[in-house]
């Protein structure tokens, strides 16, 4: 009698409520608009990414994979109610994969009001040469 | 108590989040959506993003606008419709070559209309982190009162 009950609690607890589930489950992270260029020295690349402070920024390098996340933090009264909503995560991420002439131990970024503006400068021995076209 | 337990708990935003969730809760199963909207919204997608919450004093809009020099923007409030124009220009280097250009670029005009007991007099606006947050006081008279038991 002792066990069937207790059983029965582990049963219902393995069973999430729909509030449960909506605590568990994680964030869709957005992806943010993006401009990507490149001249005869790198690559630039800029993204909006509103609501990021340089402390909630994080921008990494793994290998050959540029990763770019940053958390939107935005003040606020205490009990606040949503009315309505365009923006409904608070994560934004994104990632590219760089090519190996890319110098990735030179690269330098800057976040100002939100937008955030990486450059990655070309190892110096690979930037492009112009190849002189002999008349003969 | 079950807000609490949410990881990503950041206030206000998880709101917004679970009031997405519980409408993707209501509308799966391949229906569209097909709610009423405000005949002054734009469509999904459109430059800048705009937030609006209220509290018992106030009501706050945060429009998403990166990348704005907050001196060009033009913000006014009629009644309970705030309306807020400016320009974003996103330099083009010419010597370059462009593999993306997705970021927003040009005039844009947003009308927000907020609830009916705003008080246009009280407006106060900043801008941090690429994002205008505008506050309009509500009237007294909207605010919930005590009401006291003799």
């Amino acid at each position: 009698m002792h066990m069937a009950t207790q059983q029965d609690v582990t049963q219902r607890s393995s069973e999430s409520t729909p509030q449960e589930r909506r605590a568990t489950r994680s964030e869709a992270a957005m992806r943010p608009p993006v401009d990507v260029f490149e001249t005869a020295d790198g690559i630039t690349l800029q993204a909006d990414m509103p609501g990021v402070s340089k402390d909630r920024l994080n921008l990494r390098v793994d290998g050959t994979t540029l990763l770019l996340e940053g958390t939107v933090q935005i003040a606020m009264a205490g009990q606040m109610e949503p009315l309505y909503a365009d923006v409904r995560s608070t994560l934004y991420r994104c990632s590219f994969v760089l090519s190996n002439e890319l110098d990735t131990a030179r690269i330098a970024a800057n976040l100002k009001d939100g937008v955030l503006s990486v450059t990655i400068p070309k190892r110096a021995e690979l930037r492009p040469r112009r190849i002189e076209v002999l008349s003969n | 108590m079950f807000e609490r337990m949410n990881p990503y708990d950041d206030g206000l935003l998880s709101q917004f989040r679970r009031l997405e969730q519980e409408m993707d809760e209501l509308f799966s199963g391949g229906t569209m959506w097909t709610g009423t909207r405000n005949i002054r919204s734009l469509p999904s997608g459109s430059f800048p993003a705009v937030n609006v919450g209220q509290t018992a004093d106030a009501v706050t809009v945060y429009l998403f606008a990166p990348g704005i020099d907050p001196k060009t923007l033009n913000t006014s409030i009629q009644q309970n419709l705030l309306s807020i124009s400016g320009q974003r220009q996103v330099a083009v280097d010419k010597n370059a070559s462009y593999y993306r250009q997705e970021r927003f670029t040009g005039d844009f005009h947003r009308v927000i209309s907020l609830p009916d007991d705003v008080d246009p007099e009280r407006v106060e606006a900043r801008y941090a982190d690429g994002i205008l947050q505008v506050t309009v006081g509500r009237r007294a008279s909207a605010k919930p009162r005590q009401i006291e038991i003799r």
